[in-house]
């Protein structure tokens, strides 16, 4: 069985980003490993781009940093490795925009990737009318499909059909970000997901708190909280505390 | 998903954005298609163009820099008459009449050097639109006359201060509104850029540059130009006056690109001059040309004109040039501003900055040509809002 099948074993699952570089490269290594130690049932490792557009202010200026900080591509990969040796089991999905990968060559990005334990990829600037050359290297490690509140019935359908891993179904009109509250229609927004799919339905974007992530988590196979956790965790004089913390108080809000 | 239209030019453009914003896409796709039939929008579009733009925009004779450089004789299409200033109106006023249409009531409209950012203010301002321009805080600093302009059509302007805080990051801020509010707001993109179907549709708009200027070298030359000249940033202004030429396969088509202090410097904007810098990567929705470093993170670019200060060029530009339909340059910052000032004496014209790089090309390649020659250059716009540069740059006048 492979990591992300493993994962939704027990659902609903945690799945927190971060993005490796922030603070530092080795910070980050250390928090992705409490995150991963202490309660995430998989992480969205963040591969930094400098024109993030559909990131909110938060993960712009987080991802800004780890690239002033030197972070690269190569050393995602490698640091995803390092990770698998200190003994990290959860799946490890790179976010990250297409430009990026397209510069390291996106057979040779897959293919190390995947040496490096990685399972699978986000790319939210690579909607489904673009994704073909990347799913034609991929092989076996899945191109995670996203949804949005703007997709029509006929694209949910389109976007659905096939599906690897899970969908990540885009929560608001929006880019990311914690909200004060939970964006209105989102148990309608779900069902109407599941009316097309027996895919799991995993929900990001404007998820900020505990008591959000349960509401969410019960109406979906997983919660992805991105923003909140960067900000938590990048502005804590102890971050791998903080990280392990923060995995263990929204694990268990969710189980 | 199929497009109506085609999504590609070559390997290049495409549709590089969030799944939020692809219905947005498919729905522009849709009403521009539904527009381009139907005559009542055609009729509104071309009625406004002339009544409220003011075209045709003249073709002048440069006699006395045709003469001082002693070569080709020299036409200037003159988009710098155009209502607001340049070029950019035609496109503005064309997606504006779109998100009437589309019944959206706002719309979000980038600006580098301001000129497009004017013509959005000014289109919403005649439609009944609100319009917000993200614009950077060192391009607002360089381009203030047209930010007051902005401001008293009755535009909100939002000073961008991410990244590094010019067009690019504007077109970032941009598309991160449209994300938000795409339900009831328009992105109105400036130029032949960005995902699909963008470069199509600003290409349309803007091909009333060259099909007047084809009539009216017919008309008044009794000849097709031998060269065409423009500026390329994202290309908007040099794809609309290609638009006209592009079958004619006798008509050398030429781009410049802002060459900054230099190519050596990599302190420039020329996106095909650079080939160290420049590949084939995805910036902004679309698979282009676009400056970058070896980790595929948009390098800075450098230019003084705000309108050509950008990472990537539109992706057409990228197939006509491996076609080898049209061929591009670059102008450094000193050729521009040489140009700048030879036009104003020499013809009483004074030039955008953006502008000024193709009058630059003109000043080397002109004299090189035979008197019986013929270059056509698109004056894209008019330079009152780099006076404040221009002086800063020159020390004194």
């Amino acid at each position: 069985m492979n990591r992300i099948e493993n994962a939704f074993k027990n659902k609903p699952i945690f799945m927190p980003y971060f993005p490796l570089g922030y603070p530092d490269l080795e910070t980050s290594i250390d928090v992705i490993e409490a995150l991963a130690k202490n309660g995430a049932d998989l992480i969205e490792v963040g591969l930094s781009f400098s024109d993030p557009l559909a990131d909110g202010p938060v993960i712009q200026k987080a991802t800004q940093v780890a690239l002033e900080q030197g972070v690269t591509v190569k050393k995602v990969i490698a640091a995803i490795a390092e990770l698998r040796k200190r003994g990290v089991t959860i799946p490890l999905v790179l976010m990250g925009y297409m430009n990026p990968m397209l510069a390291y060559g996106l057979e040779k990005f897959v293919r190390d990737a995947k040496d490096a334990g990685a399972d699978g990829f986000i790319i939210p600037d690579l909607p489904i009318e673009e994704s073909d050359e990347f799913e034609s290297v991929t092989n076996d490690l899945p191109l995670i499909r996203m949804l949005a509140p703007t997709s029509s019935s006929n694209r949910m359908e389109k976007i659905a059909r096939n599906a690897k891993g899970f969908i990540y179904l885009v929560s608001v009109t929006g880019i990311t970000g914690e909200r004060k509250s939970l964006a209105e229609g989102l148990g309608d927004l779900i069902a109407s997901v599941r009316e097309h799919t027996s895919a799991r339905v995993c929900v990001g974007f404007g998820i900020g708190t505990p008591e959000q992530a349960k509401e969410v988590g019960q109406m979906a196979d997983g919660v992805i909280v991105g923003t909140a956790c960067v900000r938590t965790i990048g502005t804590s004089q102890t971050p791998v505390e903080t990280a392990k913390q923060f995995a263990a108080e929204f694990r268990s809000a969710l189980r | 998903m199929t497009t109506l239209l085609p999504a590609k030019f070559g390997p290049y453009g495409g549709q590089f954005v969030p799944e939020t914003l692809m219905p947005a896409l498919i729905e522009l796709e849709q009403a521009f298609v539904d527009a381009q039939k139907d005559t009542t929008f055609r009729n509104e579009f071309e009625g406004l163009l002339a009544s409220f733009v003011g075209r045709p925009t003249p073709l002048t004779y440069a006699k006395r820099l045709s003469e001082q450089l002693g070569g080709a004789q020299i036409y200037l299409k003159r988009e710098d008459l155009a209502h607001t200033g340049a070029h950019k109106i035609n496109n503005a006023l064309g997606q504006a009449l779109l998100v009437k249409r589309m019944g959206k009531k706002r719309i979000v409209a980038e600006t580098g050097a301001g000129q497009h950012g004017v013509a959005s203010a000014t289109v919403a301002a005649l439609l009944g639109l609100e319009c917000v321009v993200y614009m950077g805080v060192v391009d607002i600093a360089r381009q203030e006359p047209n930010v007051f302009r902005m401001k008293l059509l009755g535009a909100k302007v939002v000073p961008v201060t991410s990244g590094t805080q010019t067009l690019k990051d504007a077109i970032n801020e941009a598309i991160r509104d449209w994300v938000t509010n795409v339900r009831d707001t328009h992105y109105l993109l400036g130029s032949a850029l960005g995902p699909h179907p963008y470069p199509t549709i600003v290409r349309e708009f803007q091909s009333v540059i060259g099909i007047e200027a084809r009539e009216q070298m017919m008309r008044d030359v009794g000849r097709l130009p031998d060269t065409v000249i423009a500026c390329v940033g994202g290309g908007s202004n040099a794809i609309g006056i290609f638009s006209g030429f592009v079958d004619d396969e006798q008509v050398e088509l030429i781009g410049v690109e802002a060459g900054g202090s230099g190519i050596a410097s990599g302190k420039h904007a020329a996106r095909f001059g650079d080939a160290a810098k420049a590949r084939v990567g995805v910036i902004h929705g679309t698979r282009t040309y676009v400056l970058q470093d070896e980790d595929g993170q948009i390098a800075e670019t450098h230019s003084v004109s705000a309108g050509l200060d950008y990472a990537a060029v539109g992706p057409e530009h990228a197939m006509l040039r491996d076609k080898e339909r049209a061929f591009y340059t670059s102008a450094t910052d000193t050729e521009a501003l040489d140009a700048f000032q030879t036009l104003c004496h020499t013809e009483g014209i004074i030039p955008a900055l953006e502008s000024s790089h193709a009058v630059a090309e003109v000043i080397k390649r002109a004299p090189t040509m035979k008197k019986d020659q013929v270059i056509l250059v698109n004056l894209s716009g008019r330079g009152d809002k780099d006076l404040n540069t221009v002086i800063k740059e020159l020390g004194t006048l």
